[in-house]
């Protein structure tokens, strides 16, 4: 018994010599909640299709509980797609949609008819049985789909952006609707979306994909606090990059030399004294703090001058142009019995943050900024 | 996997296979047989000769090709006059009798144009009712010889081909998006450089194809100059008509109709060009 | 009120000169074929009287009969066909699918007499005696653009992945058909089928070159008929024939509504 439901070896696919997808690996665990993230025409769509059995990869192979599934038509790989567009049957109501599958597979009426009204219930839409879909809302729609998919009881389900769309409350609500039906459900799923914050906030794992590649297999905290890479940095949440270069080591302390100042750094990757590497703070660890409060102690602050104040209700972003013009993103909480986010522009301040918040990867040199 | 291909093939077979014969094969055989040979006995014979071609830079046959080019083209700069601001206007309305008026077009457009040229006859015969309106008027003291003429032809062709032209302009302006012409406006355009440079180009696909629907036919319908024209006027549909079911020397005909072809493959070449190819099939 | 009257006053007086350009001949015809008198404009009272000489003649019949099943089978095949075809240029990508959309477009395009003699030059390279087989054969080739037409704009405008996801769902192409294809496509199947009856009703071009001796249909009759010049009971006979077209036209319309 293996505990991967699914298991892509070596999968690429190339469509008119354009490669789609390189040399994919990936295993996907039994009853997980992973995401294919990535941009618009990273191949994550593309990988659904060739798990799902819409299309064949030019090389590699791909197993489904163990078996190659190779030549396999789509109905016969236990795994069900929810598309984009639902693609509801606009002339059955809700449930001839829901046991299209089951009438496909010639199961006995009294059958189709319990595990019907079991779906029915499980999405909560006994109300609307006989509804046409155009009768119904949009997210009741995504209902309907998700149901007429795991009515035939698929090992794995596939969801390509299903929520993409629905207008932002609405997507809210069914990201924990979703989540919550998955462990219902104990199901694997599989789901694809461009949406990082969305990727994060439902999945059990994230597989970070870029132009056809998978760059990063993680935890949402994983990929969050340890990309592996600039790319995975800057495509989940904002990051603020620094060139530096490895001035000392002992042990996991780095001493690096950042825009002319000395600064401590803690890494595990096995780096050597004289490596450029970039050196990543996200917004919301680094600090700002006003000339008053640095109280002196500016040894390893930047100095800076606000640009930009932009109020978020519960937190504050700041643009903060430092000495040497680069311009670096800052967000600030707001804090009951703290008043020292009246921040003006022009004002001059210090940047900073916590040794170990940051994090340190090897240079890349396509980078700029 | 297998199995379910075959509704694919059969269904792409049968298609083609009809098509194959009963469009390509005769388009074919007709610019074969505008090279072939006639006589009394025969109406098609070997060997091959260009002495078709040549036949038509006669006179009688260049002229005749002359009058049918003036007149579809006059028609057909007619109906587009007449014809666009009439489907702007439908096109741009928001009413409940949009549809209704839609559908009056939508009328004409399918039901028999002989009979509705038939009807024209009523309207223009000397004792029809144009004639008895202006005499009653006063206008004219005796009915004009409205019918049998160039003029009746011209009207009858109008008649029978403006919801040609309506059509596809209707759906072409009614895709159009209002937003671009409000922005074309708020940038600073007056109506007609907003008409010029915006609403004109954006619909110029539905103008080649409703100009294609109403220049050829014009040309071709035979019935509207022999109904109405009388003996008097002959155009290219005619001049077919008579090599083929007439004098039955079929290779001029072929010969006059491989020009005739030749020329709608020009303006298809031009529509093409124009659509880029993005908007075929969305005529009607 | 009255400012927002006179600005629409050029527009709507447009509008209604075209529509009358369009229907007063008509409507000039019809009431006219009601009129008691043979030759005079003057109304001499209402009348059956054409209808009923109509009735009787038995040739009339004949080739009302003739164009009836001439339309009927050509309408039918030409939907099969067409609607296969529709069916295929969407779903399927294949080698030659430009070309085959092409070639309906330029069918759709191209004048009659195009169509027309080329198969009359087909059929004699073919050997098919002129009469009922070739009318058929041409009909069904004119009216299978317009189903293609009429279907394919049907189905683009359904989600593309329901087809997908019935497959995704084990449906097979045959149950694909029966259950999706065929539930969604019967109302623009049947306008097409209409559409394709009321040309083949209408034709004229093309069937005067393809006719043979002993085959009348209708359209042809009547042009012979119109070329002998005004009469009433020709009035009568292009008015049931308008009358009948129309209905069949409103049918096809009432069809093709977008609500499914």
């Amino acid at each position: 018994m293996t505990s991967n439901i699914i298991e892509l070896r070596g999968v690429s696919k190339s469509i008119h010599g354009h490669d789609i997808l390189q040399n994919i690996n990936l295993e996907v665990h039994n009853g997980e909640f992973l995401t294919l993230l990535g941009p618009s025409g990273c191949g994550k769509t593309t990988l659904l299709r060739l798990i799902s059995g819409f299309e064949t990869p030019t090389t590699g192979h791909i197993f489904i509980n163990g078996k190659d599934v190779e030549g396999l038509p789509p109905h016969l790989r236990h795994v069900h797609t929810v598309f984009q567009s639902y693609a509801l049957f606009p002339h059955m109501n809700v449930v001839e949609n829901i046991e299209f599958g089951l009438r496909c597979q010639k199961l006995p009426k009294n059958e189709i008819d319990r595990r019907v009204a079991e779906v029915l219930k499980t999405v909560k839409l006994e109300k609307y049985a006989t509804r046409k879909p155009e009768q119904l809302s949009g997210g009741q729609q995504q209902r309907v789909a998700i149901a007429r998919a795991v009515v035939n009881r698929p090992l794995v389900l596939l969801l390509d952006e299903p929520l993409s769309s629905l207008d932002y409350r609405l997507r809210k609500t069914m990201q924990i609707e979703l989540k919550q039906l998955q462990r219902k459900l104990g199901i694997t799923f599989i789901f694809v979306t461009h949406d990082q914050e969305e990727a994060l906030s439902m999945s059990d794992r994230v597989v970070v994909m870029q132009e056809g590649c998978i760059e990063q297999v993680g935890t949402p905290r994983q990929v969050y606090e340890n990309p592996e890479n600039l790319a995975v940095a800057k495509f989940i949440g904002e990051a603020n990059i620094f060139e530096s270069e490895i001035i000392a080591i002992d042990g996991k302390l780095i001493t690096v030399d950042i825009l002319g100042r000395r600064r401590i750094v803690k890494s595990t990757r096995p780096f050597s004294v004289g490596d450029k590497v970039h050196i990543l703070v996200r917004p919301e660890d680094l600090r700002v703090w006003d000339q008053k409060e640095t109280e002196g102690d500016t040894a390893d602050m930047f100095p800076g001058v606000v640009e930009e104040v932009i109020y978020k209700g519960t937190t504050v972003d700041l643009m903060v142009r430092l000495f040497n013009n680069k311009l670096v993103a800052a967000t600030e909480f707001f804090d009951e019995d703290d008043d020292r986010l009246e921040y003006a522009i022009g004002e001059q301040v210090w940047t900073t943050w916590v040794s170990g918040w940051e994090v340190v990867l090897p240079y890349e040199e396509t980078v700029t900024a | 996997m297998r199995s379910d291909n075959g509704f694919k093939y059969f269904s792409l077979s049968v298609i083609w296979i009809w098509l194959t014969i009963f469009a390509l094969l005769p388009f074919i055989l007709v610019s074969i047989a505008s090279f072939m040979n006639h006589d009394e006995s025969h109406i098609i014979q070997l060997p091959f000769t260009l002495a078709h071609y040549g036949e038509l830079n006669n006179t009688i046959y260049l002229k005749i090709f002359e009058k049918s080019f003036y007149l579809a083209g006059f028609c057909t700069l007619f109906c587009l006059i007449l014809g666009y601001p009439f489907a702007y206007i439908i096109a741009r309305m928001e009413s409940s009798f949009k549809s209704l008026l839609i559908l009056l077009i939508i009328i004409p457009f399918w039901t028999s144009s002989l009979i509705r040229t038939y009807s024209m006859i009523t309207i223009l015969k000397p004792k029809g009712i144009i004639n008895s309106i202006m005499m009653w008027l006063g206008i004219v003291d005796k009915p004009l010889p409205l019918l049998f003429s160039d003029i009746a032809v011209v009207i009858g062709l109008i008649y029978n081909l403006l919801p040609f032209m309506v059509l596809p302009l209707l759906t072409n302006i009614e895709r159009l998006d209002n937003r671009l012409i409000d922005a074309a406006r708020d940038l600073g355009a007056n109506r007609f450089t907003t008409f010029r440079r915006v609403i004109m180009p954006l619909t110029m696909p539905g103008i080649l194809s409703g100009c294609i629907l109403v220049f050829l036919p014009a040309m071709t319908i035979f019935y509207i100059p022999d109904l109405l024209g009388g003996s008097k006027s002959i155009l290219l549909g005619n001049l077919i008509q008579n090599q083929f079911l007439v004098t039955e020397n079929w290779p001029l005909g072929s010969a006059i109709s491989v020009v005739f072809i030749l020329l709608l493959a020009l303006l298809l070449l031009i529509y093409w060009r124009s659509t880029r190819g993005k908007t075929q099939g969305e005529l009607l | 009120m009255k400012n927002k009257f006179l600005q629409a006053l050029p527009t709507s007086s447009y509008l209604t000169l075209i529509y009358l350009f369009f229907y007063i001949p008509i409507v000039i015809l019809i009431i006219y074929s009601f009129n008691e008198a043979q030759y005079s404009l003057l109304w001499h009272g209402f009348s059956w009287r054409w209808y009923q000489e109509l009735f009787a003649d038995t040739d009339l019949w004949i080739a009302v009969w003739h164009s009836l099943i001439l339309g009927v089978f050509a309408a039918s095949v030409a939907m099969c066909i067409g609607s296969l075809a529709a069916v295929s240029l969407y779903r399927y990508q294949f080698m030659g699918r430009q070309l085959l959309y092409g070639l309906i477009f330029i069918l759709i395009l191209s004048p009659d007499i195009v169509m027309a003699i080329s198969l009359l030059i087909l059929f004699s390279f073919l050997k098919i005696p002129l009469g009922f087989w070739s009318l058929l054969l041409a009909h069904i080739t004119f009216c299978i653009p317009f189903v293609v037409v009429t279907v394919y704009s049907r189905m683009a405008s359904f989600d593309e992945y329901i087809f997908e996801a019935a497959k995704d769902l084990g449906a097979k192409d045959t149950v694909i058909f029966s259950r999706i294809i065929l539930p969604l496509l019967w109302p623009a199947m049947l306008a097409g089928w209409l559409l394709s009856f009321t040309l083949s009703l209408d034709d004229v071009i093309i069937s005067y070159f393809v006719t043979g001796p002993g085959f009348e249909i209708l359209p042809l009759k009547i042009y012979s008929m119109v070329r002998l010049g005004v009469k009433p009971e020709i009035n009568a006979l292009c008015t049931v024939t308008f009358v009948l077209t129309l209905v069949l036209v409103l049918i096809s319309q009432l069809m093709l509504r977008k609500k499914p």
